[in-house]
């Protein structure tokens, strides 16, 4: 899959949720055994075009979550390759235990694509965001956790997603008018990080629409004569070791930014390469403190929550002058 | 023989291979009284859709046990018709075993899917009903459920989701024993008239005696001509009509010790 800038501009003005939706159209036509499957979430996912244009692609399943896992992975070893989708908790906890036994266990591959993700829908209150997803699924074997940064990542993911050897979740957050990380194309493999800025003294690992933030924390720190390594970690599971390995060789701090929970997400999964290396350095966790806010909007959650540049500058500063 | 004789006798050897395996269980314990009362059910099913151990063609029919602790009944009939060898039934539950106390995902020895928790087969079956139908291969899908299984909610996310699909390929069977794990159904949750409630979703509802073979076999191999699904309530005995298990739901997973297994064994024989 091949980006280009018009392709770019679009699917940044669209967001992620239709990005998934005009990519599928994209997708069918060289993918004749792709099926999508939906808990009545079509219009929210971007799928009306493909649900009219596709009828035979299609399968709309109902508000039945659990049944959304089963009825895909029965098409799956029937050898149809599945996508489901629906709002990110809905998509995952709700269906959690069809998703380890069906998908982990049997092995079934299947594509979830897990819809506004994070803290986007915050004035819906805290049964629509998502900050537990990533934790719950990075304890089931045979799932790849992808989390694009941008709404070309959210592309790319899909495509690399449908050639995946096995079943992946796709974590969408953001809300439209996604800004855009990259302007052009570029490499994208699942499993290997992308280095988006290379400093000297702190290095921040970021995931999803907080890699956008991760780079102007650094622009900021730059201000300031503090250079940092900013990296998309596009795939958290599996965790791109080597990168961080070479960063602990490097940097002095470590910092992890997401709109998750940082209990089983991001942070833990960086600290877990981290406790094995000796000497390695210290890790700031960004995200959600593990309670529940009382619901807001995007940026009212994000600044109660300590996700805001200012606080992330701060912070990062005032650590950098104790080591 | 007719062929009525022909699955009663293949329906007497399979009692009599659930009882083996159960014995082979020993200490382990084996959930006996639900795979017994399945024994006619799923003979009918393997004389007259599993006559072959066809595993690798996909132009086959497919047999999801959604109560996957009754899986002895399953593997009697595999290896009966041929799937697996007799030395297999001798490992069951035995670390490593291929044939472990819920059915294991294995296509070689004809295991579709992993079964076992509960409420999820007929929702996997929806999945190759709709598979097959794209495919335009014209097999059956069948599902057999517990009705104790009905207590899942997913059941039901399926139940209306099969008919609104217009997927005729689908049986489901449930085996309507009337127990549970830990009691009867009345005891743990009441979930009386389900042929009234499967019908109301839409759902072509046959009941019949579910130990009375030439009923079975007439209404599992008749030419529906409707597009409705067809669920086929089978009235059940737990532990069929064997005196030592016979709705005594102590069976429901316990220990058969050698004379169990030789009383049991000698009571099947007599009979007729």
């Amino acid at each position: 899959m091949i980006l280009n800038e018009k392709l770019i501009k679009t699917y940044s003005s669209i967001g992620s949720r239709a990005t998934f939706g005009l990519v599928a159209l994209e997708l069918v036509k060289e993918n004749k055994k792709l099926m999508v499957l939906t808990a009545d979430v079509s219009t929210s996912a971007g799928l009306d075009r493909f649900r009219k244009t596709y009828p035979d692609n299609y399968v709309e399943i109902g508000i039945a979550e659990q049944n959304l896992i089963g009825v895909a992975s029965g098409l799956s070893s029937e050898g149809f390759n599945v996508f489901t989708t629906t709002f990110s908790p809905f998509q995952t906890l709700r269906c959690c235990e069809q998703i380890k036994v069906n998908l982990g266990y049997m092995k079934e591959k299947v594509v979830m694509v897990g819809l506004a993700s994070g803290l986007v829908l915050g004035s819906l209150g805290f049964t629509h965001c998502s900050i537990e997803d990533i934790g719950v699924l990075r304890s089931i074997p045979n799932i790849t956790i992808l989390s694009p940064a941008d709404c070309g990542e959210t592309a790319k993911c899909v495509y690399a997603a449908a050639n995946h050897h096995e079943s992946v979740y796709i974590r969408l957050t953001g809300g439209s008018n996604n800004p855009p990380i990259y302007n052009s194309d570029y490499k994208f493999e699942i499993g290997k990080a992308i280095k988006l800025r290379d400093g000297e003294d702190v290095t921040i690992y970021a995931t999803g629409n907080m890699v956008h933030k991760a780079l102007n924390v650094a622009s900021i720190l730059n201000d300031q004569k503090i250079s940092a390594s900013v990296i998309n970690v596009h795939t958290i599971k599996p965790i791109d070791v080597d990168i961080i390995n070479e960063e602990s060789k490097k940097t002095k701090l470590f910092l992890s930014i997401e709109e998750h929970n940082i209990i089983g997400g991001l942070s833990s999964s960086i600290s877990e390469v981290l406790s094995k290396t000796v000497g390695s350095p210290k890790l700031i966790s960004y995200g959600v403190n593990d309670y529940y806010e009382k619901g807001g909007d995007h940026s009212y959650l994000q600044k109660n929550y300590g996700l805001d540049e200012a606080n992330i500058v701060l912070e990062i500063s005032n650590e950098l002058k104790k080591i | 023989m007719n062929k009525t004789s022909v699955i009663e006798s293949y329906s007497k050897n399979l009692k009599k291979n659930i009882l083996y395996m159960a014995k082979v269980a020993s200490s382990k314990s084996a959930h006996i009284g639900g795979a017994l009362s399945l024994s006619e059910i799923i003979s009918v099913i393997f004389c007259n859709y599993f006559k072959k151990p066809e595993t690798k063609n996909s132009n086959r029919n497919r047999i999801i046990l959604s109560k996957g602790h009754a899986c002895l009944a399953l593997y009697g009939a595999l290896y009966q018709s041929g799937f697996i060898k007799k030395k297999i039934l001798d490992t069951f539950e035995e670390s490593g075993s291929d044939l472990l106390g819920h059915p294991i995902k294995n296509r070689k020895i004809g295991i579709d899917f992993s079964t076992g928790s509960l409420g999820m087969g007929l929702s996997l079956g929806t999945g190759v009903a709709i598979g097959l139908k794209k495919k335009k291969i014209n097999k059956k899908v069948f599902v057999i459920i517990g009705d104790g299984e009905c207590n899942e909610g997913m059941i039901w996310e399926s139940a209306m989701l099969v008919p609104h699909l217009k997927l005729n390929n689908i049986i489901a069977i449930i085996d309507n024993n009337n127990f549970q794990q830990t009691g009867s159904l009345k005891e743990i949750l009441t979930n009386n008239n389900l042929k009234q409630k499967w019908k109301s979703f839409g759902w072509n509802v046959k009941e019949v005696d579910g130990h009375n073979i030439k009923n079975l076999n007439k209404i599992l191999t008749k030419k529906e001509k409707t597009t409705k699904p067809l669920l086929v309530l089978a009235k059940t005995v737990k532990g069929n009509k064997i005196n030592l298990f016979k709705n005594d739901n102590k069976w429901h997973h316990s220990v058969l010790t050698e004379k169990n297994y030789n009383d049991s064994i000698e009571f099947i024989e007599k009979k007729k």
